[in-house]
């Protein structure tokens, strides 16, 4: 019988811990599909985070490694300054890039590091329970923003595509979500974008993926797709953010 | 070789170099800055890469990424901007990579001062992070002795996989002595097989990590850290012992200070006091044997620790001596340097004049 | 013998280069040496000073709480410094800026117009080798021949002119000791 699919090669054989309906999964299998595919799982190394996928490292095929909580753009310049030829990338959420370590990531992409972020934002801590992230919705609950997130106690959601995309050093920014299929297409083709680019010597390179996290929004994972379309993607508008690429000059 | 004239902070950066350490990551901090400075201007000259971070936490994260990746790499500070550095450390240690982190020590606590201290032993030598970790702790006295064991920090890095703190104080960074370049002694080092640094579709991923979820599994790696840490107190152990072979009074002192109670031990002489100067130059592991075999000499009537903090090394002395002698301490904090006679105002005190 | 040697002056007199200049000679002769700063949080003015111990026998402290010499730039350091000189021991003075005189009877002091002189040989940079070179004369620590080639190695291409007139701002300062 003809093999028509089969799990990428860039992927063990580790059974996934993410909860029923969280989209980690998918996006995995776009960074993996990705390495593949270019043909660098033997010559790439993948920074985990503090957060849900802290695991991260036991997913990849490639070598790993895990940084402290937001972390991971400082641990990726220590690989990739001393190790030029590889491809470095990490993989965060958004209480780890945007909170803990959001000196970390404006400084990666001051200096254009050349390496590639795939930022997860769910707008919630999912692995420690649900707590507020900074890029929490206004009025939406969290564990520790029991009566919805207030803006005149928080402030505003942060965003981090729009806020990298200012740094000269960020060579491409991308907001991508991975909904339906439609969106998974695109989300691949971004993290691709990516990872090319930072093989042609671009600076720093960023995805944005907006994810569910059903446990902690407390709905379904269809109804938690229905409320990242209606909620998150209204404030967290799609679309290229940076591209400063010979290209697109 | 001819001897050369060498800053404590430029020594120490050169001697990085010779040693083979091509990256520093680091931040600015007096008073240690010739250190990040000296890299700056010279490492782009040997094909490395300096990096000032933007911050001591970022700078110790990308040694864990350097180390992890198998690279032969450096940072240092002065003690605030090494608290910062603890959380980079504790990682460094539970994922058993090799680095050199460099703490030339100023007055603390706080913010405190610039001028030289020795108040961050136990940051050093308990582990100024969470967990059950050891790091190595190297005290040089001299420039000399400062470049010597910068370069070996390396090797023992290496050898054991283990962070390895050299533990000086503004004093030294700052001064300029004469020294001679040399190697230290060869160690058969092992291949850094476990390196983050790309499988080329040859062996199974390697995986940097200080995540162990099962308890049990952690409690794996706790032995076999703590297996790690008996190899090295077996091995590494080193101190200096000199003055009179039957003294009266033992005095204990490492690095910049251990120079002051040499004059003290001259002062000391010439008043009729015997004194022998025991000097640990790893502070982890402590010389705890050692010092207790000189304690117990029959001559010895009381055993004196002379630091410039108020009283840290002197815990790990009174392990050392356990109750067979009187313990006495003599301490300046705050970037206080004492004076030899203020040490043997202690001594007489102690053992009485003559 | 061991000289332990404290320098001090404003910020800028080159005090920090005396003091490097006679630990390097003092190498280059042999002997074991050691430079200490006072170093502070100000980078530029204040008053600054170093301490230099020259020895044939192994250093023990680098610090030096009684200098067997003092070299003052600037009254400040005069004031601060001159009881702490040992007795038997040395105090030169910059003359062009210190209009007092020194007060202790136990010790040899002398005098140096350090700026004047620099102005006559018409670099005010000098002035430091000036009072170098009456450092050297008074107490022969080292020879001048010592300086003369570590300024030969730190002088070359077009800045070689500068040995000559170093040299000669170290012998006007020589001259002022009788």
């Amino acid at each position: 019988m003809a093999i028509v699919y089969q799990k990428s090669k860039a992927l063990t054989d580790a059974e996934l811990h993410y909860c029923p309906g969280c989209t980690h999964g998918i996006i995995h299998k776009l960074v993996a599909e990705t390495l593949e595919e270019l043909g660098i799982i033997g010559t790439t190394v993948g920074i985990a985070p503090v957060g849900c996928s802290v695991f991260a490292y036991n997913y990849f095929t490639c070598d790993m490694m895990e940084a402290a909580h937001g972390r991971a753009p400082a641990v990726a310049t220590g690989v990739k300054r001393t190790h030029p030829d590889l491809s470095v990338f990490t993989y965060q959420g958004d209480g780890d890039l945007a909170a803990i370590g959001t000196a970390e990531i404006v400084h990666a992409a001051m200096r254009g590091e050349k390496i590639t972020t795939i930022f997860v934002n769910n707008a919630i801590y999912g692995m420690t329970g649900g707590q507020m992230a900074p890029t929490t919705l206004v009025g939406q609950k969290a564990t520790t923003a029991p009566y919805g997130r207030q803006k005149e106690h928080y402030g505003s959601p942060i965003r981090m595509c729009e806020m990298l995309s200012t740094i000269d050093g960020c060579t491409y920014a991308e907001r991508v979500t991975v909904t339906d299929v439609a969106n998974v297409v695109k989300a691949k083709k971004a993290i691709k974008k990516a990872f090319t680019l930072q093989q042609q010597g671009a600076g720093f390179t960023f995805v944005e993926v907006l994810s569910t996290c059903p446990t902690n929004w407390g709905l379904s994972p269809l109804k938690a797709i229905d409320w990242l379309k209606d909620n998150m993607i209204p404030y967290y508008p799609l679309g290229v953010y940076a591209n400063r690429t010979e290209e697109a000059k | 070789m001819a001897k050369e004239l060498w800053k404590g902070n430029e020594a120490v950066a050169q001697a990085a170099i010779r040693a083979g350490c091509k990256y520093f990551f680091g931040y600015p901090i007096t008073p240690q800055n010739e250190i990040p400075e000296y890299f700056s201007k010279h490492l782009p000259l040997v094909g490395g890469c300096f990096i000032q971070a933007e911050s001591e936490i970022a700078a110790i994260n990308m040694v864990y990424g350097a180390a992890g990746s198998g690279a032969r790499v450096m940072t240092s500070s002065s003690s605030p901007g090494i608290s910062l550095k603890q959380e980079g450390i504790t990682y460094i240690a539970c994922a058993e990579l090799p680095a050199v982190i460099v703490n030339m020590m100023r007055g603390g606590p706080g913010l405190g001062n610039i001028a030289p201290s020795q108040a961050d032993y136990f940051q050093a030598t308990r582990g100024g992070g969470n967990g059950d970790y050891r790091t190595v702790v190297l005290a040089p006295a001299t420039i000399q002795e400062a470049a010597d064991l910068v370069q070996e920090a390396f090797d023992i890095a290496d050898y054991y996989r283990n962070p390895v703190v050299v533990l000086a104080d503004g004093m030294i960074g700052q001064m300029m002595e004469a020294i001679e370049w040399r190697d230290p002694k060869k160690r058969e080092l092992p291949q850094k097989t476990w390196a983050a640094n790309g499988t080329f579709d040859k062996r199974e991923h390697n995986i940097i990590n200080s995540l162990f979820i099962d308890a049990g599994d952690c409690t794996v790696q706790n032995k076999k850290l703590e297996e790690k840490y008996r190899a090295i107190t077996q091995n590494e152990i080193r101190y200096d012992l000199s003055g009179d072979e039957e003294p009266e009074v033992v005095l204990v002192a490492y690095g910049t200070t251990s120079r002051i109670a040499r004059a003290a031990c001259i002062q000391l002489k010439e008043k009729g006091i015997k004194a022998s100067l025991f000097r640990p130059i790893t502070l982890w592991p402590f010389p705890e044997k050692a010092l207790h075999d000189e304690a117990q000499k029959p001559s010895v009537k009381a055993v004196v620790t002379v630091e410039m903090s108020m009283g840290q090394m002197v815990d790990d002395v009174k392990i050392a001596v356990n109750g067979i002698k009187p313990v006495e301490f003599f301490g300046t904090g705050g970037g206080t340097i004492p004076t030899p006679q203020q040490i043997v105002q202690k001594i007489v005190t102690v053992v009485g004049g003559k | 013998m061991t000289h332990e040697i404290i320098i001090s002056g404003f910020g800028g007199q080159g005090v920090m280069a005396i003091g490097k200049s006679i630990a390097e000679a003092g190498m280059k002769e042999g002997m074991d040496v050691s430079w200490l700063p006072s170093y502070g949080p100000e980078m530029r003015g204040g008053t600054a000073n170093c301490s230099v111990v020259l020895s044939h026998n192994p250093i023990i402290s680098p610090l030096v709480q009684n200098p067997t010499e003092l070299i003052a730039m600037n009254k400040p350091s005069l004031i601060k410094f001159e009881p702490a000189v040992t007795a038997g021991g040395l105090i030169l003075v910059n003359s062009s800026i210190i209009e007092i005189k020194t007060t202790r009877t136990d010790v040899t002091s002398a005098y140096i117009p350090c700026l004047e002189i620099a102005t006559e040989l018409g670099n005010l940079k000098v002035a430091n080798m000036v009072m170098l070179g009456a450092y050297i004369e008074a107490t022969k620590v080292v020879s001048v021949e010592t300086i003369r080639e570590m300024l030969v190695h730190m002088f070359t291409g077009p800045k070689a002119a500068l040995v000559e007139l170093n040299i000669e701002a170290l012998r006007r300062g020589a001259a002022c000791i009788k």
